[in-house]
């Protein structure tokens, strides 16, 4: 038996035929694949949430982690109640700015790599609360992979987000050293922008692998 | 002092007793009904300083002068003829209307004799707003009173420890539920993270609430002993 996964680059021939050799008398296992599919593929099917939820949201993530939808498929079903252990930040329900400090302390708990799920409107915008106490969107707080609108949205379209999440996982390249790097912007660039601006402009900072700005 | 044996219970007059089973009111009157009798008690006992009373949806409505408030509280719960052992809520009205009071709100509930009554303080806007606090009354008044400052802006003479408690303690807009807030607050979306973010989130907790120490006396028997040992081995279990 074996895993087939893509066919390693640098090992086709001309014609596109894989030149790997595997001994044909070794039949019992064997493995072909890249290291990179290797191990995204343990990363994106063994996701630990941590469930941040304030509101409704939070329901309807309860309702996915249950029997009917079962997160288990995902290999989500370890819900880590603790920063250190956690992979994926799923913040569920409308974040006050009270709780801005809280979250910001969390994502930075959390270890690399880290993905974050903005569920539902207000996670994701504020939503209908505009006003003095809800931050507008936890992307000017943290940086954010998917955004599930909703309000709240069904277990289904959490789990389209998880997906998502998870196609997200699988293309990440190891050898990329700039993978979730803050990108420093080059001052003599016309799109530079400095940092005191982007604060006033509340810009999203982007995502985990591509972040548009540095914490303040 | 035992309020609440059943000798006490025979001075209670006949029909108001809680071993009455209490009834769902029916068809109460929007306006007018029945008031509360602590409301006639009040103007006897305390004359001028009660305003005027009304009854609004079978509640009892009392507005009292603003000096005479916390004896109004203090005579209510120690009387034994009133008995409100409950305090159910501090809270404070701002209407739209330009000209009218701002209103303080208490509300009173007897478990003796199933009585409720609502006290109000009326305070113009343009003025100092500054009530006593019922603190040293019903301890439970702590957090409800904190919350009206929180919101409101209003002082509670007496209070022990009047801070915010639903926004963080930093915080430098004003009063939310004031009618002249706006909104969205006062600052820009991003002064106002900025300024969130700045806030550490264990400040809130006050030291008292973060040193052991204070609660050593407190503790179970075998964990004083633990963390006795521990502070003689000389590890810093107090972090002193």
């Amino acid at each position: 038996m074996g895993i087939t996964g893509p066919i390693p680059e640098g090992t086709r021939d001309q014609s596109g035929r894989s030149t790997v050799q595997i001994d044909p008398s070794n039949n019992d296992s064997w493995v072909t694949t890249r290291l990179d599919f290797l191990v995204n593929w343990g990363r994106a099917n063994s996701l630990w949430p941590m469930p941040f939820g304030t509101a409704c949201c939070a329901i309807e993530f309860m309702a996915t982690a249950a029997s009917r939808f079962d997160l288990s498929r995902f290999g989500m079903e370890r819900l880590s109640y603790s920063p250190r252990q956690a992979d994926v930040l799923l913040c569920a329900g409308r974040v006050p700015l009270k709780l801005a400090p809280v979250i910001r302390r969390i994502y930075q708990q959390m270890p690399q790599p880290k993905w974050v799920i903005s569920m539902g409107a207000c996670a994701s915008t504020g939503g209908m609360f505009d006003n003095y106490a809800v931050v507008q969107g936890i992307d000017t707080i943290i940086p954010v992979d998917v955004y599930v609108p909703g309000c709240p949205p069904r277990p289904e379209a959490l789990m389209y987000g998880i997906m998502m999440l998870q196609k997200k996982v699988m293309g990440e390249r190891l050898r990329d050293g700039r993978i979730r790097e803050e990108i420093v912007p080059d001052p003599t660039s016309q799109l530079y922008i400095p940092a005191s601006r982007i604060d006033e402009l509340s810009e999203p900072f982007g995502n985990s692998v591509n972040q548009t700005r540095s914490a303040p | 002092m035992s309020d609440y044996s059943v000798g006490q219970f025979a001075m209670i007059p006949a029909g108001t007793q809680a071993s009455v089973a209490p009834a769902t009111p029916r068809n109460v009157p929007a306006h007018g009904g029945e008031p509360n009798p602590s409301a006639a008690f009040l103007v006897a006992k305390f004359g001028d300083a009660i305003v005027r009373s009304w009854v609004n949806c079978g509640e009892t409505n009392v507005i009292v002068k603003v000096e005479a408030i916390h004896d109004v509280i203090q005579w209510l719960n120690e009387d034994h003829g009133q008995r409100y052992e409950y305090l159910v809520d501090v809270t404070a009205v701002e209407y739209r209307d330009a000209g009218r009071p701002l209103e303080v709100v208490w509300h009173l509930r007897s478990l003796s004799f199933l009585r409720f009554l609502r006290l109000k303080v009326e305070l113009p806007t343009r003025g100092p707003l500054v009530v006593p606090s019922v603190m040293d009354i019903y301890s439970g008044a702590d957090w409800l009173e904190r919350e009206c400052w929180d919101m409101f802006g209003i002082k509670f003479e007496g209070h022990p420890d009047l801070r915010r408690i639903l926004l963080w303690e930093s915080y430098r807009e004003g009063f939310p539920l004031r009618k002249d807030f706006p909104l969205r607050g006062r600052f820009s979306r991003a002064e106002q993270l900025k300024q969130a973010l700045a806030a550490d989130p264990e400040a809130r907790y006050s030291m008292e609430e973060l040193t052991i120490a204070e609660a050593f006396d407190s503790l179970p028997e075998d964990m004083r002993s633990r963390l006795a040992a521990d502070k003689a081995a000389g590890t810093e279990a107090f972090g002193e």
